[in-house]
This record gives structure tokens, sequence and C-alpha cells, in this order.
């Protein structure tokens, strides 16, 4: 087969592919988010109940591999079957990019809090000190003093994070998510063209660099107040 | 529950022995893949650094593709290419069907993915221990490789070390795609005992439990280098 054959025949549905792959990182990552703010200040909270808490959930979900995690949920889910049937939910773990998404969130937002907390102890303490001698109380604190800058520090690593999620997004593909792995994985085993997955390794090449500059850009933008010492 | 526990003894009726062996596997095959990952990842630093443009050029290309990949589609790269590799090599000799080890294709691209980043750890330790110190030991009359290894690689040694104990722990992790090409290592031995059993969530739990004993373990073993390689700092 010529290699245009193969890219009119396999190339649009790697296309549709890498879409699917763009949509479970966007939804993770931004889901992760949601949970991460609460897990970090959980894991910088006074109690001790909620600080272990935090840190079990944490280090669960970053000490195993992710596609041991994306087993567990997807296989494991069948298990509890009768269970999420009668709460009415089994229709989502039945299907695949539900669990893909699922796992990926909370994997994502276990890396995102340690990021967080990370960064809200980075922000000087002097800042909160004097938040607290204005009067303000904890909670305006922590949202709009001490939480806004944590996030400018946090932006790199965050950045970062996006990238190890696109790439770590491939192992969706084992579970019969179509994203661009899968769809490279099944024209592959159509065609049995080792080139196919070389178009894939380009296409999240472009991707990851993609995100990588859209990422300068955005840290520029937002440090822009931040004065810089000459290079 | 009981019943349960009673599925990861050792012997005939128990997953226990086929789930240790697989987790034996996992340990060797990182262990196999860090010389090989340090070795080409320094190596790869010494050219991002060197003056001759396509040296530095080569060695940019080369973190920037492996640090992009998704280390599935570099595991399946290698596997699948490295098959046909072998095969061309092998029929110029003989009219044979050779096929790729999956240990070694597992190696070859988990060392790849490792060096990639190493190069970067190596690259950020060569800017923090400064111009002088070249200097110091040129000044001295060191030849580059004396040099190399009487007074920078001394002091890359303590500044590299947190950043190569993460990718340890990273690679550690990673391992577990083998799984996908048949080699059965800890994951791939607990998708077969989950098979013959069907209690999914049970052993994929145990084999979570395992990795992360490794990377516990490991993490004190890091610490306990750490504490040698800061032996003789004063703090």
């Amino acid at each position: 087969m010529s290699q245009f054959e193969l890219l009119s025949r396999y190339g649009p549905r790697m296309l549709e592919g890498l879409l699917i792959t763009i949509e479970l990182v966007a939804i993770s990552v931004t889901l992760g988010a949601l949970i991460a703010v609460p897990v970090a200040l959980a894991r910088l909270s006074a109690s001790r109940m909620l600080r272990a808490l935090a840190l079990g959930y944490s280090f669960f979900f970053r000490g195993t591999p992710l596609l041991a995690q994306l087993f567990l949920v997807y296989y494991g889910s069948g298990e509890f079957r009768s269970f999420f049937e009668s709460i009415g939910l089994w229709w989502l773990f039945r299907d695949a990019f539900f669990c893909a998404l699922l796992t990926f969130t909370l994997n994502t937002g276990a890396y995102q809090s340690e990021i967080l907390r990370g960064a809200i102890r980075a922000v000087p303490r002097g800042q909160s000190e004097a938040a607290m001698s204005l009067g303000m109380k904890p909670r305006w604190i922590m949202l709009r003093v001490v939480l806004p800058q944590a996030l400018v520090i946090g932006l790199r690593p965050l950045g970062n994070e996006v990238i190890l999620m696109i790439k770590g997004s491939a192992v969706a593909a084992i579970i019969t998510v179509f994203d661009l792995m899968g769809a490279t994985r099944l024209a592959f085993a159509r065609s049995f063209d080792i080139t196919v997955y070389l178009y894939a390794a380009v296409l999240y090449l472009v991707l990851v660099e993609t995100l990588r500059r859209l990422w300068d850009i955005l840290e520029r933008r937002l440090t822009r107040h931040v004065v810089r010492a000459a290079p | 529950m009981e019943q349960l526990f009673g599925l990861l003894s050792f012997g005939p009726d128990g997953w226990g022995d086929e789930i240790a062996a697989g987790a034996w596997l996992t340990l060797r095959l990182a262990a196999a893949t860090l010389p090989f990952g340090l070795v080409l990842g320094f190596a790869v630093a010494l050219a991002r650094n060197s003056h001759r443009t396509w040296l530095s050029v080569a060695g940019n290309a080369f973190a920037t593709v492996f640090r992009g990949l998704p280390e599935l589609l570099t595991l399946f790269i290698v596997y699948y290419g490295g098959q046909i590799l072998v095969q061309r090599i092998a029929s110029l000799v003989a009219d044979e069907y050779v096929e790729v080890n999956g240990f070694v294709a597992g190696l070859v691209a988990l060392g790849l993915v490792f060096a990639a980043y190493a190069s970067e750890v190596f690259l950020g330790a060569f800017r923090s221990i400064g111009r002088g110190q070249f200097e110091g030991a040129a000044a001295l009359g060191l030849r580059w490789p004396a040099a190399m290894r009487v007074v920078i690689v001394p002091q890359l040694v303590r500044l590299a070390l947190p950043g190569l104990a993460n990718l340890w722990l990273v690679l550690l992790k990673e391992t577990s795609l083998v799984s996908i090409i048949a080699l059965n290592d800890l994951l791939r031995e607990t998708s077969v005992a989950v098979g013959a059993t069907k209690e999914p969530f049970f052993f994929y739990l145990v084999a979570c439990l395992i990795y992360l004993a490794m990377s516990i373990v490991s993490s004190f073993g890091i610490v306990g280098i750490e504490r040698w390689s800061d032996r003789g700092m004063k703090r």
C-alpha cells in the first residue's frame, strides 16, 4: 500500500482520535484541578484527619502506575455491577471512555494537588501576615491573597503535568478507547505498516510542542507584572 | 475475605507465586534499564552541552522527541520496528524467523525515555556547577577526561541525584507498560490471575499495593544514597 493510500484510509480516523485525546486530557485536567484545590488545602490544614486522608489519596495515585489504576477502575467496577445498577450509574462505568476519564481525573488531581501545595507554601509568609494585619478573614486571605500568587508559581509545573497527561492518556487505548493511540493501533492491526506509528508520533509531538509554546505565551502574559532581572 | 486472601497463597491453587514472579521481573527490568538509561542520558547531556553544533542539535532533538512521545508509543515503535529491522538483517544471513525479545524491547524503549529526561537533569547539574570549576581544572593542567573524573562528576552526582531519584520512581511505574507486549511483569501476571479468578478489583488492588511498596522501599534507599552523597557538605 502506498503512503498516500495508507493516509487516506486511516488518516481521518487518526485525526478523530487526536480530537478524543485532546478531549480526554482537557476534561480530566480541568476536573482534576477542581479536586486538587480542596486536596491541597486539606494537606495544609490543621486537622490531622484531613491531612492523612489527603496524603493517602495523593500517595496512592502518585505511587502506582496509571495503567494499573485504569485496570482497577475499568475491570474492577464490573465486580460492583449490581451496586452501580442500583444507583443507576452502571451505564457510565460500562463505558471505557468514562472509566479512562475518571481514572485520569483522579490521577492528575493527585499530581496537581501536590503542585498546588508546593506553590502555596512558596508564597512568602509576609503576604498572609500582611493580609491578617489588615483584618482579612482567613478564608479571604487564602482566596484573594495566597491562591492567586500560588497559581502563578504553579503555572510551569502545571504545564508539565498537562504534557505528562497527554502522553499518559495513550494507555486509554488498551481499554478500547479510540484516542489517537487507539486509532493508530487499529490502523496497524489492519495494515501491518509500521509507518502509522510514526505518523502518530508526529501528531503527538506537534500536540505537545504546541501546548508548550502556548503555555510559554500564557506564562509570559500572566507574569507581566513581575519585574524580571536582566538575563 | 479469607477466600480472597487464599487466592494469594503460593502453590498450585494460589496466585501468590505467579504474582511474585511478575514483581521480580518488573524489578529486574527496571534495574536493567537504569544503567543503560543513565549512560545514554549522560552522553546525550554531553552532546547537548557540546560546542559542535551538529552534536548539540542531535542531542536536543533526541531529548525533545523522547520527552514528547507517549511511552507506550515509543515502546510499540521499538518493539514492532525492531522486529522488522531484526528480520531484515536476519534475512540477509539466513532464511530464519527471528523474534525480538520483549525484555530487550522494553529495556530499550524505557531506557530511551529515561535517557531523555536524565539528560535534562544532568544538564541542569552541569549549569549549577559553574564555569569556574572547568576553568580551575584546566588551569591545573587536567585534560578533559581527568577533569571530568576528579572534578566535575563527583559534584555532578550530588546535584543530579534528587532528579534522578524521581526518574527512578517514574521508571518503576512505567515498566507496567511492557505487560502490553506480552512480557510477564507484575501487571500482566495480575491480569492472568484476574482472567482465571474473575476477581479484578482485589487483584488489581494488590498489584497497586505492590507497586506502592516498591516505591516506598525505593524512597528509603534514595534517602540513604542522598545522605551518602551529601557527606562532604557542610550545612
